[in-house]
């Protein structure tokens, strides 16, 4: 019965909140109708979403629920979509992430409050998109999608100079992106697909004329897109701009899930596509990443706000997602995805305690706090369940990533993994220290005494971040063992490489 | 007396030319149905009080485009030479008929109430839009290039009046002033190429000129007429480095006709540049029109960067477009041609939308055009603000807009043709023409709105002219195969190739 569903319910979970961003149009400006309205939405696709990885199958290296409709014939488009082990959790991120941010921005915004639903839903969509589709136009279809309305989230809704930080969020990632559409055009030109499955292969028998020679610009072409949405050193300084000037469930969405479409996109399409390339440039990347990860950790130390400083540290983490990524062992790989989604949930569920923070207080300098966790006890355990998830510490869902990439640095180049290592240092400094000195001794500031604690709405969008971050700790392997195959699976390419180079 | 002594022969001349028959009007229906209803406006004109006149002229006018448009439907049906060979009906002047008496009707639409705002004279006004319609209409089935001339001219002296029907401002008298000695001293250009080509080839007749120019040695003269024609075309389509006008021109037009100048005369001008260029498989023609493109592009994205006024950045972006557009021209003709027949469709439909929204904001006298005035219009216009913001992500080219799909046409056939070079400037100059744009857009939604700007309400018929542009846009975005199979259908038909072998042999044969 429920398997009838399958060839639909990618796109059932894609357009979902597309069609509830258009039904929102057309209601009345009762803003309390309009966000319960979201959350409905929200929360029915996510209910759609759960449905994926349930019935992945046996073999999750597989694409599945593909639908492979012709869309246009000329240029050959095709409306394909499929999920692996990969993008499925990716998509469930997002879909467990949008609910929260609805209740998290219940009461944060106050006027167009229409336009704010309107535009998250449409960027969920478009967030989904970009993990489910397999023909690369497609791809670049939803990749382009997110940025109008992130770019409006964070120029109508973001704080001091929110116009600015939109301003370089959408020129950053758009000049980024016009190379990956060049590279795209050519494929398209020499092979007549815009077809992942059909490219990979075609790349892989070597029957695309003059791959050889355009491959290495091509690779480049992918990876500059990428890197600045991951962001990579020294891509990054639209980050910290964009995620202090956001609304909360801006930088929520962007963090959780707008940096991943990065280091998927590196995952599905540069390692996809360009094997050889990946492997000859991965030198230079993981240096790259490795800047990222000290740099990102030295400067989130020195921040003074606390949003800033979330920002850095993702620089940090998904310097080690890069790590992992261009290790190309299974390990590194695991691991980079199971920090890509443990990232999301970890920062995501800081944003949002940053932003619950500002509600109240008009203000994320850490220096203005100090002994909240005498008026807001609940807060300040929530606080620190998170914080903690993100350091790394055992049982939760950080430490399992960041240690298997770190033994996949190792596999590859022991120098790698050591100077990785000190990144979580870096990480467990900075969270908390930052934590000490916003919670701890006494409330220095009298407005900050009689600051409330938590109501049912905000653990309603904390608590299920906070759950699931424990249970990806204990439970890890509900999420790795489908991630694993489809690892292994983008791996063989390189695996024949490897018995090529020993073999001569 | 010798002009008597020859008057028998003469006669005898005349009566051997076999008259038109009746299916060959049927093949100028759409030019036909526009000039009674021209014909009609300006007889009713001076019946009605000019105080009331507006609606009902706008009304007449409306209804002679729609009749015109329907009547494109029973050209179809027809297709051949008429009028001695000097007019031909096929899929591509069909297409291009189609495209033209639908901008004007919109164009028409969004000046039904601005006419009122601005006080301005409705009679002339409806007429000449009408006229100059025909003109554009004729252009793209035109085979003879002296009727092309003819058809450039109907077309283009219809505009250069209704550039100037401002009166009361300084500005719109200048941007007639401007666009009538520059368009005439271009025209002249074309007019001398006409001529030029006519000593290479002995005939001015599309066909011939190709049969002549593809059987034996190119004369030089040959190239310098393809490089006259080129100039007068590249003023009319606005392409660098003939493109000095433009920004002056829109600045002082009224806004419905800079939405009509900007893609009607330019989408017959295109039409006029694909006969020229493919049917003619002009010599030379690679180099001009790369150098145009990588020009038009770059000169129009980097003058639009610092633009205050909306009129003058949309002006500099039409230059960029028109770049845009040229890069379809330098690649394989079967290529080249719908992409660039897509595109011009695609930047109808965003561009006289963008029009219209601007026409409205304008208010009396076109006061509110800079780009401070546009501050906080999201909060006092969400609809129509959102309207713009949609026509503006369709310039920039991004998903789920005609807009890009028009762009990656046009440069997935130019990197087919190995333009490898060309594609890059464009990639990068769409890059830099999203951040003007973009400022537009931060205006309006990221800016607290300024009291003393007025915001009357939309009136319905600007709304139904938005919204067929809107619908338009969003259609070319999302389900573009068919108009783009039209468009390759009619190229196709164009260029002599049938259906069935497959394009790619030819390697740009202009290089």
């Amino acid at each position: 019965m429920i398997s009838a569903l399958n060839p639909y319910i990618l796109t059932l979970v894609t357009f979902i909140p597309l069609a509830g961003g258009l039904l929102l149009m057309f209601f009345p400006r009762r803003d309390r109708d309009i966000k319960v309205f979201s959350l409905v939405i929200s929360l029915l696709a996510f209910v759609a979403s759960l449905h994926l990885p349930v019935h992945l199958g046996s073999d999750p290296s597989l694409f599945k629920f593909e639908i492979d409709k012709a869309w246009i014939a000329s240029p050959n488009i095709h409306y394909h979509m499929g999920v692996d082990g990969i993008s499925v959790w990716l998509i469930v991120l997002t879909t467990f992430l949008t609910p929260l941010c609805v209740l998290i921005s219940w009461t944060s915004i106050h006027e167009r409050v229409k336009e704010f639903f309107i535009l998250l839903l449409i960027l969920e969509t478009a967030l989904i998109g970009v993990f489910t589709a397999l023909d690369l136009f497609l791809f670049y279809f939803f990749w382009e999608a997110t940025l109008i309305p992130m770019a409006l989230l964070i120029g109508m809704y973001g704080h001091g100079r929110r116009v600015y930080a939109a301003v370089k969020f959408f020129l950053y990632t758009m000049v980024a992106s016009v190379f990956m559409l060049a590279a795209i055009l050519w494929l398209y030109a020499k092979t007549g697909s815009f077809d992942f499955v059909v490219l990979q292969n075609a790349i892989r028998a070597g029957s695309v004329p003059g791959f050889v020679a355009a491959a290495q610009w091509l690779f480049l072409g992918f990876f500059v897109a990428f890197a600045v949405k991951v962001p990579l050193f020294p891509l990054h300084t639209w980050l910290p701009d964009a995620h202090v000037e956001a609304p909360t469930a801006g930088s929520v969405l962007l963090a959780g899930v707008l940096l991943k479409m990065g280091t998927y996109g590196m995952l599905r399409f540069d390692l996809g596509l360009f094997p050889d390339q990946s492997r000859s440039n991965a030198p230079w990347i993981i240096v790259l990443a490795l800047i990222g990860i000290i740099y990102g950790g030295l400067v989130s130390l020195v921040q003074p706000n606390m949003k800033k400083l979330i920002a850095y540290s993702s620089v940090s983490h998904l310097g080690f997602v890069v790590l992992g990524i261009f290790s190309f062992n299974p390990a590194g790989l695991d691991g980079a995805v199971f920090v890509m989604l443990a990232h999301g949930i970890a920062t995501g569920g800081l944003f949002m305690l940053a932003g619950l923070l500002y509600e109240r207080r008009h203000t994320y300098e850490i220096s203005d706090f100090g002994g909240l966790a005498t008026p807001m006890p609940k807060y300040a355990a929530s606080f620190l369940f998170i914080v903690l998830a993100s350091v790394g510490l055992p049982m939760l869902n950080g430490f399992i990533g960041e240690f298997l990439v770190l033994s996949g640095a190792f596999q590859a180049r022991p120098i790698y993994g050591i100077l990785a290592a000190t990144g979580v240092i870096w990480s467990a400094c900075y969270l908390l220290w930052m934590y000490q000195r916003v919670f701890f001794g006494k409330v220095r500031n009298d407005v900050n005494s009689t600051l409330p604690d938590l109501n049912t709405r905000e653990k309603a969008a904390l608590w299920p971040a906070a759950a699931i971050a424990l249970l990806m700790g204990v439970a890890p392997l509900i999420w790795l063992s489908s991630i694993d195959p489809a690892v292994q699976s983008a791996l063989q390419p390189f695996a024949q490489l490897a018995a090529k180079v020993v073999g001569q | 007396m010798t002009a008597i002594t020859h008057l028998p022969a003469l006669l005898a001349q005349t009566l051997a030319i076999t008259p038109p028959t009746g299916s060959e009007y049927i093949r100028i229906l759409p030019e036909l149905v526009l000039s009674f209803f021209g014909i009609v406006i300006m007889i009713v004109d001076p019946l009605l009080d000019e105080d009331r006149s507006h609606k009902s002229l706008g009304a007449i006018a409306l209804i002679g485009a729609l009749a015109a448009l329907v009547s494109t439907f029973f050209m179809a049906q027809d297709p051949g030479n008429a009028f001695w060979n000097m007019v031909r009906v096929e899929g591509f002047s069909v297409f291009f008929h189609a495209l033209v008496i639908a901008i004007s009707a919109v164009v028409i639409l969004a000046s039904y109430e601005y006419m009122a705002v601005q006080r301005i004279r409705a009679g002339e006004y409806y007429g000449l839009i009408l006229f100059g319609t025909v003109g554009m209409c004729l252009m793209s089935s035109a085979v003879e290039l002296v009727l092309i001339f003819i058809a450039l001219e109907i077309s283009s002296i219809s505009t250069y009046i209704l550039a100037g029907f401002r009166r009361r401002e300084a500005a719109s008298s200048e941007s007639s002033l401007k666009y009538f000695l520059l368009g005439s001293f271009a025209t002249a250009f074309f007019l001398y190429g006409v001529a030029m080509i006519f000593g290479a080839t002995g005939s001015t007749n599309i066909d011939k000129i190709a049969s002549s120019l593809a059987s034996g040695s190119v004369p030089m003269l040959a190239y310098v007429a393809m490089g006259l024609m080129f100039v007068g075309l590249g003023f009319k389509v606005a392409s660098a480095p003939f493109h000095v006008w433009t920004p002056d021109v829109y600045e002082g037009a009224p806004a419905p006709i800079v939405g009509l100048m900007s893609t009607g005369p330019k989408a017959a001008a295109f039409a006029v540049l694909l006969r020229v260029m493919f049917e003619i498989n002009a010599p030379g023609r690679f180099w001009l029109l790369w150098v145009s493109a990588a020009l038009s592009m770059t000169i129009g994205n980097l003058g639009a960067l610092v633009q205050d006024n909306i009129k003058r950045l949309l002006a500099y972006s039409s230059i960029a477009h028109a770049g845009y557009l040229l890069v379809a021209f330098t690649a394989q003709p079967e290529l080249g041609t719908s992409a660039a027949m897509f595109y011009t469709v695609s930047y109808a439909a965003m561009n006289v939308g963008a029009f219209a929204v601007v026409s409205h904001f304008g208010n009396v006298g076109e006061k509110y055009v800079t780009l401070e005035d546009y501050a906080g219009l999201g909060k006092r216009y969400p609809a129509l603000a959102a309207a713009l913001t949609f026509f503006l992500i369709s310039l920039i080219g991004i998903p789920i807009t005609g807009g890009f799909f028009a762009k990656f046409y046009v440069f997935s056939a130019a990197l087919q043709s190995d333009l490898v070079w060309l594609t890059i400037i464009g990639v990068l100059n769409s890059a830099i023409g999203a951040y003007y744009y973009l400022r537009v857009i931060v205006m309006m939604y990221m800016r607290e709105p300024r009291a003393d700007v007025p915001c009357p309400p939309v009136p319905a018929a600007t709304w139904l002219a938005v919204a067929v542009c809107l619908i338009a846009t969003f259609y070319l975005g999302v389900l573009p195969g068919r108009v783009l199979r039209k468009a390759t259908d009619a190229g196709m038909g164009m260029l002599h190739i049938s259906q069935n072998t497959t394009p790619g042999a030819t390697v740009a044969s202009g290089q």
